[in-house]
């Protein structure tokens, strides 16, 4: 049943499609909404691919770095410092661990200082930054040790501002696939509404059309085919200029990478090329229930 | 062909028709007739499927109404041929298409390019009216275009509900010639009317019955109509 609906779709029927009287604006309204919905679902798609990579980035690549701060008095610093390594250099599961030097310091500091401050006078904490193999370390077990042998470090793994952002990310990435689906939802509602007004204002045609013998099947494709073909070619217009838009972003930098890194990267590029083709089966599914419900009521 | 056994029928309120047993045999032609709201279009209704009888059995060739679904209704109307009183067509499509209709939608589309369509045309005189659009027609010329579209599959039962309605004396006796015609080309014909003195005009060129709807019910009409 579905194949030779979907066969009879593919061929067309010339004289079945005629059988319908042309409808000017209402179709313009289908193609309108078609469009405005593959336009709306690229953004959705772009919305979810881009916060679920970003979780993963968040999640993944953070989640094995961890920073220890030496607070300690100036001339104490760098024996303190170097203790601090011993011990990491004998902790399991870190891969790598090295002080920052006083320039980095610097440089990190400069957004705040400016360049000029003299770090050396300033009582500033040394970072070490350490960088965890794949088996991960045991935080609790560093910062017991720590504190025995290095009392100004502190250890600082990130979880505390990593976590919410992760969670964020991750329910935005929920958001864009909930509003993805209600998008499809949407263009089901607006094709079966436009069909059953192309149903009911032919109602006549169809009358006719059954009193000379034809079937249910016949009259149901002449609709289903038009709405289908009017959704395909409406949302893949709609998918070429929302992927347009993305393309057209501006460029993300590192600075900004966390706001402009909207768009697809690699193969999610394909993912908007389905957005047509599932249109259109929303509103052959659509057209198909319309019609067979309206068709069922006639003699 | 098409036959009536004990069939009744009601709209919601009381019954229209009661106890109606009746058949048309291949090659027969009928009137119908009634006072207008007497249930002649009903009656008409119940042979093409459009109704089903609220009790006792309605066979259409062979079949009960009642176990053929939608698409075997459709099938039975490719080889009944119905004219209304008020024929309706497709107003964007021209003459000659919506004669043609009938093939185009039991997928023989190709044969509305032959022959048969121009002399069909021609044999109820609207061949010069092949490419106007129905709602240019006058009321006999729609009449005669809803019988061209009837016996365009060459059915085996022709149906027509009060033909004759809209039109003067003259055009109503062409349709009739027609319908006679067609009955003698061995086609069961079934005319429902109120005109008695066509049916009259009718009886001296065929062996025509008539029928009558009174209380309900269906007479057979004496022969001195």
């Amino acid at each position: 049943m579905l194949k030779t609906a979907l066969s009879a779709l593919w061929k067309g029927d010339r004289q079945a499609d005629r059988v319908v009287p042309p409808s000017g604006f209402t179709a313009q309204l289908t193609l309108f909404v078609a469009a405005t919905m593959a336009f709306l679902a690229v953004f959705a798609l772009a919305l979810s691919l881009a916060s679920g990579r970003l979780a993963t980035i968040w999640g993944q690549e953070l989640a094995r770095t961890a920073t220890i701060r030496v607070v300690a008095p100036v001339d104490q610093r760098a024996a303190q410092t170097a203790a601090a390594l011993r011990i990491l250099e004998t902790t399991k599961g870190v891969a790598s661990a090295r002080a920052l030097t006083d320039s980095e310091q610097q440089s990190l500091l400069a957004p705040w200082f400016g360049p000029e401050l003299a770090i050396d006078a300033l009582p500033v904490p040394r970072l070490i930054e350490i960088i965890e193999d794949k088996t991960g370390m045991d935080p609790e077990g560093l910062r017991l040790r720590l504190a025995a042998e290095v009392p100004g470090a502190v250890l600082d793994n990130h979880n505390r501002w990593r976590a919410p952002l992760v969670k964020a990310a991750s329910r935005l990435k929920l958001l864009g696939w909930i509003s993805t689906l209600l998008i499809t939802a949407t263009m089901a509602a607006m094709v079966t509404l436009a069909a059953n007004a192309a149903l009911s204002a032919n109602a006549q045609v169809i009358a006719v059309l059954r009193l000379v013998g034809a079937t249910d099947g016949y009259i149901a494709q002449a609709f289903i085919r038009r709405f289908t073909l009017r959704a395909l070619t409406g949302s893949a217009a709609g998918m070429v200029l929302g992927m347009l838009a993305i393309l057209l972003l501006p460029s993300t930098d590192d600075a900004g990478g966390f706001l402009t890194g909207l768009g697809f990267q690699g193969w999610h590029w394909l993912v908007p090329l389905l957005i047509p083709f599932l249109a259109g089966a929303v509103a052959f599914a659509a057209t198909g229930a319309a019609a067979r419900r309206t068709l069922k009521e006639l003699a | 062909m098409i036959e009536f056994e004990n069939v009744a029928y009601s709209y919601g309120g009381g019954e229209l028709l009661s106890d109606i047993s009746v058949k048309l045999a291949p090659g027969s032609f009928h009137f119908l007739t009634g006072p207008s709201g007497s249930g002649k279009t009903t009656l008409m209704k119940l042979c093409y499927g459009a109704l089903l009888p609220t009790a006792g059995h309605v066979t259409l060739f062979g079949n009960d109404v009642r176990s053929l679904d939608r698409d075997d209704i459709a099938m039975v109307r490719r080889r009944v041929g119905v004219v209304h009183q008020d024929c309706q067509f497709l107003n964007h499509l021209s003459v000659a298409e919506n004669i043609g209709l009938p093939l185009t939608v039991s997928g023989r589309h190709a044969e509305t390019g032959g022959d048969d369509l121009l002399e069909l045309l021609s044999w109820v005189g609207l061949s010069n009216r092949a490419d106007a659009l129905p709602p240019e027609l006058s009321g006999g010329e729609r009449q005669r275009a809803a019988l061209a579209r009837a016996v365009i599959m060459s059915p085996d039962v022709v149906l027509a509900d009060e033909p004759t309605g809209n039109v003067d004396w003259e055009m109503s006796q062409r349709l009739l010639k027609l319908l006679v015609e067609l009955n003698r080309m061995g086609k069961t014909v079934l005319i429902a009317t109120h005109d008695l003195g066509l049916i009259r005009a009718t009886k001296a060129q065929v062996q025509a019955r008539v029928l009558r709807i009174a209380n309900r019910r269906i007479q057979l009409a004496g022969a001195d109509l």
